[in-house]
Order: C-alpha cells, then structure tokens, then sequence
C-alpha cells in the first residue's frame, strides 16, 4: 500500500485565505490512506488515531476528518473496527477498562481526549444511537425527557415537554406516539423504538450524532423511515453512521470511508467509492469479493 | 435373626444373583454364537437379576424396621386393661415393660407389667422370625423367578433403565417429600396446639408467657399465649437487619458491579463473602459478647437506658451476616441489565452513577426487590443469633434498645430439654413453627416468581 | 415554540456539572463506604474471636511434687478396684500443703487447693495406672491449673492488676510465688483436643463434639451426596416438562429457603417422635441435615450438568448409546468435579448448622467421645452454642478457640471447593 503525504487542502477547494492556517495540517502523515481522508473547516477532526484492547491492536493510524453538516459513512468487513472507530468519538470506549486510545481528536478544534475533558458535556454534544434500539423501561415521554432531565436543559415542566414533542417530531414519531406518551418505549415496534432513540439523542440538541449501524435490527420498511430521517437531520447536526449496508452508505452519505482490518484504507465522496474506487480492497469489497 | 445379619445375608444373595445372571448371559452368547445375539450385554442380565432378588426385599426390611416398633408397641399395650391417663405416664410403662424385657430389672415389677414384658418378647421373638422368612422368601423367589423367565431375547439393559430412572425420579422426588413432611409435622402439631388455645388468641393475644401453663391452679391449665409480641419482636430485628443488609449490600453489588476494577473485584467480593460462610452461632458469640456490650455502653455514654440484650445488637448483627447474600443476588440482577441501556444513559451524557441511579437499578429493580425478600425471610428464620444475642422477655416493645424476644427463639426455648407432646407449650413451638414456615414459605414464592420474571424479561 | 438554540442548552449544561460531578463522587464514595464496611466488618470478627480464643490453646500448669503415700491413697496395691477407690485428691492436697507449709485454717486451704484443678486427682490416677512401681515413690508432676487461675495468670499478660475474678490476694500471692520459681508455666493445651465437654472449663474439650460432628457429616454426605445427585440427574435429563416436575422444581428452590430451625421441627416430629429413632444421636442429625443440603447439592449438581455442552450428549446419542447410557458413561463423570464441589459447599453449610440439631436434642452435655451413628453425642457448633452459654469466664476462651478450630475447617472445605473448581472443571 502506498503512504502518502496529503494536502488537506486538495481535499476541497479551499479560499486561499485559509490555505496558510491549514499548512500545520498539511504535514501530517497519513499512512496507507488513499482519496481524501481530511477536509477543511472541519467538526470533527480525527488524528494518527490508535486503539489498542489490552495488547491487540484495533485501530492502526486512522485520520478521518468530518465536516459539518455532512453524513460520513463508515463500511468494511465485520470486526474491521469501524464500530470501535466510532465509539472514540464520544469516548464511550472508556466503559470498556482494557481500551486505551492514542491518538489527537478534536471538535470544534477542542481536544475530546485529556485530562482535562469532561465526559458528560461531551456526550451531550456527540450523541450516539446503537446497533439495537435501546429505550429505557420507563415511558416514551420518560426516555425523551431523560436528556434534558439530568442535565438541567428544561427549567420548567412546559418547556421539556416542548423538548419532548419537538425531539419526537424531529425524529419522524410524534404522530405515531403522540397519545400514548405515557406507555412505556419497549412496547413500540422496532423500527419506532430505534426513532425514540434518536428522539432521545436529539433531546439535548446535540452537534454530532454517531450512529452505530442503527438500522441492522429492523425490517426494510423500518429501514427506509430512518434513512429518510437521516437525510432530514443532516440540515441540522453533522452525522457519522457506520453500516454494513453498502447500498444504505450509498443513499444517505457524502462521502464513505472503507474500514479493512483496523486500517483505514480509503475515504472519497460516496459517489466515488460506490462507482470508482480507488483501492483495489476496497473495489473487492464493493463488488462483494469479501464482506 | 439379627437385623444387621438378614442384611448382609441379602447383600450376598444379591451378589450371587447377579453372578447366575452375568454367567447364564455369557453362556447363551457362546452357545449362540456371541453376544451380538443378546438383546442386551451380560452386565445388564447380571444387574437384572440382582435387582429382582434385591430391591424388593430391601424395600420391605425397611417398611419393616420403620413400622414394627409402633406396632409391637400398640399391641402390647392394647392388652394392657388399666393405663395411665397421660402419654408421659404410658411412656413410663412402656419403657418399664422394655426394660423388664431386656432383662434389666427395676425394683418388684407389678403382675400386669409382667405379663406385658412377657408378650412383648413373644411378639419380639416372632416379628424377627417373621421378617427373616419373609425378606429371604421374597428375594430368592423373585430372583429364581427372574433366572427362569431368562431368555437372550429379554431386554435387560431397558428393564433395569427403568428401575433406575424410577430411582431417579424418587430422589427427585424427595423434595416434596420434605415439604410435605414438613407440613404435616408442624400442622398436626400445631391443630392440637390450637384445641387447647384458640387461634385468635394465639394470633392476636399481646401476653406471652408459657411458662405459666405448668402451673395446674392457673385458669383453663393454659399460660398466656398471645404471640403479638413475638411476631413484634420477630419483625424489630429483622427490621434493624435489613435496615443495615440492604443498603450496604446493594451499594457494595453496585459498586462491584458497576465502578470496581477487575483487580478490586477479585479481592473485595471473595472478602465479603466470607461473611456468608461464617456459621450463624458464631455470629450470636460475637453479637452477644462483643456488640451487645458495645451497644449498650454507647447507648449509655450518651444518656440511654440499653438492655444487655438489645433487639440493636442481634439486628445489627444480623445485618452483618445477610449482607453478602443482599449483595450477591443484587450483583447477579445488576449484571443481568443488557450492557446497552447502560451505553445508551451515558452516551446522552449521564455520569455513571445518574446512569445506575436512573437507568441500571429501575431496570434491576423487581430482581433487587425479590433478593430483598429473600432476605427478609432469611431474617425471620435466623435462630442462632437471636438465641444467642436476643432475650426471651416477651416484651411488647418498639425501643430497639429492650430485650424482645423472637418466634425463633420461642421455638427452642420451648422445645431445648424434654418434650411432652400433650402440654401446650411443647404444641406451641409446633404452632410457631407453623407460622414461621407458612410466612418464608409466601416471601419466598412471591421472591422467586418475581426474580423469575425478571429473568425471562432479559432472556 | 421557543425553541433553545444550542448554546443555551450548553450553557445550561454547564451550570449543572458541578453539582452532577459532586453527587457522582458522593455516590462512588457511598459505594467504597459499603464495601469498606463489609471488609471491616469481616476484620472485626476475625480480630475479635482470634483475640479472644488464642489463650485457650495454652493452659496455666502447676508442677507439685506428689507422693504415692500407699498411707494416703488407702491402697497397698495398684489393680483397678483399688485405683477406683484410691484418695488421690488427698495426695494432691498433701503435695500442696508441702508446697506452702504455712498454711492453716479451713478458707485458706480451701483457697490452696482450689490452686489446681479438680482434674488433678485423675492425672495422678492415670500415672499410676500406667506406672504401678510409683506406688509409693515421690515424682515431679504438672497439673493443670484452675479455671480461675488460669485466666488470672493470662490476663496478667494485658495489665499488672489481672483479671481477679474469684481469685484471693492470697491465692494470686501464690501464683506469683509459683511463677517466679518455675513451677507454674503456660503450657500447650493438649487436653482442649483430647478432651470431651466438662463442667470444669480446663478439662473441658472439643475431641467429643469433633468426633460427633465428623460422624453426623459422613450420615449427611452418605445420604445427600446420591439422592441429590440422583434427582439432579432426572430433573436435569429426563425429566419431562410437566406439572409433577414444575412442582418439584418450585418446591426445591422453596426449600432452599426454608428456615433450617424447620428442619429441626421436622425431624423432631418425625423421626424422633414417630420413626422413635434415639434422640441425640448423629444418625438424626445426619438425616436432618441431609434434607436441609438436598436443595443445594441439587441446584449445584444441575448448574454442573447443564455446563457439559450438548455436542457430548448428541455425540454418544449419535453411536447409538441410551439415554440413561449417555448420563452414566459420558455427561455424568464430565460434571462430576462440579458436582464435588456442589457437595463440599453443601457440607461445610451443614457442618456450621446449629439450630436444628438442638431440636432434636444434641444439646444434652456429652463428655463420652461417640463411638457411633446412634450414640449420643454433640456436634462442634452446638459445644459453641453450649459453651458460650456458660456462665465461667474460662469458657470464652475455650468458646473463641472452639470457633477458630470450627471456621478453621470451614476455610479448608471452601478453600479445597475453590481450588477443584478451578483445577478439575473445564471451560467449554
């Protein structure tokens, strides 16, 4: 595989103004990478990112950059860590004790890894929807409020039930849910569980939403109504989503970026990967060589 | 014959039996042409055999030995025209006829006395010989008859499969057993009790003392038997256990389960659980010399009156001791919450203890809820360190700093020494009995019912 | 709608951290404080009993010089008739006034020969039993010192004073005395383990109620080790999914719950009362405790034969081997080591078990070391229960020490539990 130096400001066509700020930037290897892993005027900005499980090694020397208001793909074969990739983004690898991250990530240029950084106000501005909907036992209103709740968002009872409606409506299910919001969530559909989540997600207005494969769980039709829901939300937050669906990556990103092992091999616009990519594993994945 | 002989003369029969079988077997194969033409090998023939020759004589030997003492016993004293009035005055004769009998002599026995030693040797001589001769007959004619009806087509291996899954399902079914010989030892009892004091005095009298009932110029011969202050009592300790059991074992389980490292875990929990293997009359040493002392000196250094055997001391301790059973079962609920409610509460944000306070232990709450009542019901039946820590004052008292006394403690006291199975105040412990299993046995069901959904619901 | 816009809600975000990040840090310290507890309190108790019962492993002794005065003892010749009747407590006496010539009157000499135990007359018997030549001849002998002065002579290790109880200035005079020319000393206490249970606490032992409990665990494990096994086996691999087997499964996992006192009623009503099988003895304890530990060899013996995977089974079934043939020859002895342990962890909860065999009587004072299951006999928790309801204040150590040999053994049972599940139980 060949390394090379990237110029971020190949990536997009920048103002020239900003070339000088972004020249600090220009210099950093980004190994074994190929199309345009970096963009300016970046959200999230991902550096020579490691992660090690105790003494194996999940990530090798990701550099991802996520711009604002994009949805970003992330595919490759299962156990290529993509998952794991995007669970660094909000920290959430910190539950697991053996999981140690290397590596300069950074939102909105504030580093997100330090000693220094506090979870909570993280996680409140990247949420995260999982693989399986997960509502909490308690009522459909109770997980929506929940967010806000802890972290003392509604001052008053009229103002977070504004937040809860206009989550749900944010999320495609207030006309579903409106009447019974006092019926506990595990009692929905799938397909609607997983939007409650998103609800939940978006209840603490959050900037960057992860989602973690959020439509492996749900029928094709469930499916479509999230894909529809994401396309919505791209107005408003910047979105990481990882699938397994090449067709999915395809519908609902700007661009993809192709896991393989650990390694990050190729990020391009999604019309590129799909139709033109650059790396021959990628071009095997793509047309179903492995997967 | 001796017992011990008839038994080791059928074990040997068995044993012979189980050779004729193997060896009629093998003879068949050969004659056959091998023992792929045996429906069965010739270890299954072999053990057959010695199950026909040996399992229905032993089954009868041991119906014999348990039944032939009360029926000797009923039969002798049938013909015994002038009895005494009272069981423990028949006992007395009984045992002075066995002891005539045996050849130990006690003083002139009367005319009466003698004769009835006289037929119980009779009866004795004639129910061993009668048990030999039935045992032996009854094994070697079932297992003669089993050698005759030996064919190499007969299935021996599925026929003694069938005894054996029969054996199994007996031991299986031993559990019923005890249940039901539990009920029926504490309610026969306990419906005499309840001839000589009515229940609802038995249940809703505030006075206790039976020691009164002794007492043949005290009114109706019975004592006071109004368990209030028992169940009172009962319910103060378990109280105070819980008080102190609950929220250390849970927080522990939580903090176990939730914040300690592989490291801390390995070392803590095995810790705590030692507190569990410690015998519970251990316990009521250390409640009644250590923390009883302690309790009451403190409770006097800042101004109060404390009993030297304070309902605080026996509950504190006992709340020592079911901590690690609140913590263990509430670790294993905790641990069954799926990992992703837990990352979908912190990944909006919530530090790790809103996400336990408000997500994990509202998930946890009907198994923690049904460990708790497993608790409790382990706190009603605890006996050692009551005895031990708790008074018998059957005081009618709300100061955790009193003496009270327990259902528990009343059944030992009660029945510790001789029994006679006709006073009041023996039957009462069989009542207490009664109510104590009636009232673990409900905590119990409703506590595994609970954990058992609870269960199924993260299945 | 006034709808927040994103800096407000971080803002608000903000404003609530420090006050979320306090209760966190209260709630994990909550969590230390609990386990902090249990660890303490775990501390507590063992500091606590160890302190109390080392002593009793040490007896205070007093050598004396005695005389086999053929005048004193009443005998002229040593054969068991004699023996029985012979006055060694004169002896002891005289060998004590001979110590201490200056004493007279009938308080001070009964203070004198409250010295030794009243045990001491029996060691002078057993000598001369053993050695009949010593009939008339003087020797140097240690005996064990009285309960009084044995705990004086202790507590004088933790103050000057000592713990005086009954003892007189002139008796702890003596002691001193004695103490100083080495003719009173601590010594190892072989009598606390040869010994049965005694009125008097230095001759009192725990050989008696040891023996007991060994006999009335060997009843238990003969019986609950099969018949648990046993039914784990059906409920586990035969039995089939019907009303009969869900009631014995509810009523088993009800029955692990069941007050053990109950089983004593149990066996109190039924075995001793109906069946008339002789109270005090192991063989009732044995079968009383054997339903009490059913349940758990039960659940234990079934988590064991549900870990061996099912591929074993279908793999025997597959060569054409029985149901029943596949559990004995192939499911059975792969469960075996978790069964075992089952089984020891069943039998160190029915070696610590009390309350139900005071039902059926085996509190009664036993000094006779059993020689059977239907002898009467004490097992080592109740000697505790026993003990520790005595009134002497030598019995506390002995009660302390007791315990220590009782959780001795239970550390050794769970330890050896532990230790074969990890060496002989295989990870699937």
């Amino acid at each position: 595989m060949n390394t090379m130096i990237l110029d971020a400001g190949n990536a997009a066509p920048a103002a020239t103004g900003q070339v000088e700020q972004d020249t600090v930037e220009t210099n950093i290897k980004v190994s074994e990478t190929v199309g345009q892993p970096l963009c300016k005027d970046a959200k999230l900005s991902m550096r020579n990112v490691n992660v090690f499980y105790g003494e194996t090694q999940a990530i090798h020397d990701v550099s991802l950059d996520i711009g604002r208001n994009e949805v970003v793909a992330m595919i490759g074969p299962s156990g290529c860590g993509k998952s794991t990739f995007l669970r660094c983004i909000n920290r959430m690898n910190d539950t697991i004790e053996s999981c140690r991250v290397e590596g300069d990530l950074t939102l909105d240029g504030e580093p997100i890894y330090g000693p220094k950084v506090d979870v909570v106000p993280l996680r409140a501005r990247v949420g995260m929807v999982f693989q399986k909907p997960n509502p909490f036992p308690k009522t459909i209103y109770e997980n929506v409020a929940y967010g806000p709740k802890i972290h003392g968002i509604a001052s008053r009872r009229a103002e977070l039930d504004e937040i809860v409606e206009n989550s749900l409506r944010r999320a495609g299910l207030w006309d579903e849910v409106k009447d019974r919001l006092d019926k506990p969530g595990t009692g929905l559909s799938g397909g609607q569980q997983q939007r409650l989540c998103i609800a939940r997600a978006i209840a603490v207005s959050p900037e960057v939403i992860l989602m973690d494969e959020p439509c492996s769980a749900l029928d094709p039709i469930a499916t479509a109504r999230i894909e529809e829901l994401i396309d919505e939300l791209r107005k408003n937050y910047t979105i990481a989503i990882v699938t397994h669906s090449m067709q999915q990556a395809a519908r609902v990103s700007q661009r993809t970026a192709y896991f393989h092992l650990g390694h990050l091999v190729e990020v391009n616009d999604t019309e590129t990967v799909f139709t033109n990519p650059q790396h021959e594993l990628t071009e095997a994945y793509i047309t179903g060589r492995f997967g | 014959m001796q017992t011990p002989t008839l038994f080791a003369l059928l074990l040997l029969l068995v044993l012979v039996a189980y050779g004729t079988g193997f060896s009629r077997a093998l003879a068949a194969a050969r004659s056959r042409g091998g023992m792929r033409n045996l429906a069965a090998l010739p270890t299954y023939y072999g053990t057959h055999t010695a199950l026909w020759c040996g399992l229905p004589a032993l089954i009868l030997l041991g119906a014999w030995l348990a039944f032939d003492d009360p029926i000797i016993r009923s039969l002798v004293m049938g013909a015994i025209e002038d009895k005494p009035d009272t069981i423990a005055g028949r006992d007395l004769l009984y045992s002075q006829i066995q002891n005539l009998a045996a050849g130990n002599l006690f003083g002139e026995p009367s005319a009466q006395v003698k004769a009835a030693a006289e037929r119980l040797t009779s009866l004795q001589a004639a129910a061993s010989t009668l048990q030999t001769i039935i045992v032996l007959v009854l094994s070697l004619g079932l297992g003669a008859f089993t050698l005759l009806r030996f064919s190499p087509e007969v299935r021996a291996r599925e026929k003694v499969e069938k005894v054996l899954r029969g054996v199994l399902v007996t031991c299986a079914s031993a559990a019923i057993l005890t249940t039901v010989g539990i009920l029926l030892s504490v309610l026969f009892e306990s419906l005499r009790f309840f001839q000589s004091v009515p229940v609802t005095e038995f249940l809703f009298g505030l006075h206790w003392s039976p020691q009164m009932a002794l007492r043949a110029d005290q009114v109706g011969s019975s004592g006071a038997f109004g368990a209030v202050p028992l169940f009172t009592g009962t319910l103060m300790v378990s109280a105070i256990a819980m008080f102190v059991a609950v929220p250390v074992g849970l927080m522990s389980a939580i903090y176990l389960a939730e914040y300690a490292s592989n490291r801390v875990r390995s070392l803590a929990k095995p810790v705590i659980e030692i507190l569990a293997g410690v015998p519970t009359v251990v316990y009521g040493f250390f409640a009644a010399l250590t923390v009883a002392p302690f309790v009451r000196e403190v409770a006097t250094s800042i101004g109060l009156q404390a009993s030297s055997e304070s309902a605080l001391a026996a509950g504190l301790v006992m709340g020592v001791m079911i901590i690690p059973f609140v913590s263990s079962l509430s670790d294993d609920v905790i641990n069954a919450v799926p990992q992703s409610l837990r990352d979908g509460a912190l990944g909006l944000g919530s530090t790790h203890s809103e996400t336990v306070r408000k997500v994990v232990i509202p998930a946890a709450l009907p198994g923690i809820v049904g460990g708790v009542l497993l608790a409790v019901s382990r706190a009603i039946g605890e006996t050692m360190i009551v005895v031990m820590a708790a008074g018998l004052a059957a005081n009618l008292t709300a100061n955790p700093l009193e003496s009270v006394t327990t259902v528990t403690v009343q059944i030992v006291t009660l029945l510790v020494g001789d029994q006679e199975f006709d006073s009041p105040k023996t039957l009462a412990a069989f009542a207490l009995g009664l109510m104590l299993f009636l009232s673990t046995l409900v905590l119990n069901f409703i506590a595994l019912h609970v954990v058992k959904k609870y269960r199924e619901q993260y299945d | 709608m006034t709808d927040l816009t994103q800096d407000q809600v971080r803002e608000r975000i903000e404003q609530s951290l420090a006050g979320r990040h306090r209760k966190e840090k209260l709630f994990r310290g909550l969590g230390i404080a609990s386990i902090a507890f249990g660890v303490l309190a775990v501390l507590v108790l063992f500091t606590d009993i160890i302190s109390k019962g080392s002593g009793a492993f040490v007896q205070t002794t007093v050598q004396l010089e005695v005389t086999y005065d053929p005048a004193v003892l009443g005998i002229d010749k040593v054969d068991e008739e004699s023996l029985t009747w012979a006055n060694f407590t004169g002896v002891v006496r005289e060998a004590l006034r001979e110590r201490f010539p200056g004493v007279s009157g009938r308080s001070e000499k009964r203070e004198l020969y409250s010295l030794v135990s009243t045990g001491a007359p029996f060691t002078l018997r057993n000598r001369l039993e053993a050695n009949p030549e010593l009939l008339g001849q003087t020797e140097k002998v240690w005996f064990a010192a009285d309960d009084d002065v044995d705990t004086f002579y202790k507590s004088l290790d933790d103050s000057a004073e000592g713990f005086r109880g009954r003892t007189s200035d002139q008796m702890a005079a003596w002691v001193a005395q004695l103490a100083d020319s080495g003719e009173l000393k601590k010594r190892f206490n072989t009598t606390f383990f040869t010994n049965g249970d005694s009125r008097e606490p230095e001759q009192a032992g725990i050989r008696a109620a040891l023996v007991g409990s060994l006999l009335t665990l060997m009843v238990t494990l003969a019986l609950s080790f099969p018949i648990g096994v046993a039914a784990a086996i059906y409920l586990e691999e035969f039995a089939p999914k019907n009303r009969w087997t869900d009631l014995i499964e509810v009523n088993i996992n009800n029955l692990a719950a069941v007050p053990s006192i109950v089983f004593g009623l149990l066996g109190l009503a039924i075995f001793i009362n109906f069946f008339e099988l002789p109270r005090s003895a192991p063989l009732v304890g044995g079968l009383v405790l054997t339903l009490m530990t059913l349940p758990t060899i039960i659940i234990s013996s079934r988590a064991a034969l549900k870990a061996v995977p099912p591929s074993i089974r279908e793999a025997a079934m597959g060569m054409g081997a029985s149901r029943m043939q596949v559990v004995l020859h192939h499911v059975l002895p792969l469960a075996m080591p978790g069964m075992l342990t089952g089984a020891i962890i069943g039998m160190a909860q029915a070696l610590g078990e009390t309350a139900p065999l005071l039902m059926i009587g085996m509190v009664a004072f036993i000094v006779d070391v059993p020689g059977g299951v239907t002898d009467p006999a004490t097992v080592l928790p109740v000697q505790i229960f026993l003990w520790a309801d005595s009134p002497e204040r030598a019995f506390v150590e002995k009660t302390s020490a007791a315990i220590m040999v009782l959780l001795s053994f239970l550390i050794v049972m769970n330890a050896s539990a532990v230790w074969l599940r990890k060496k002989l139980e295989r990870r699937w």
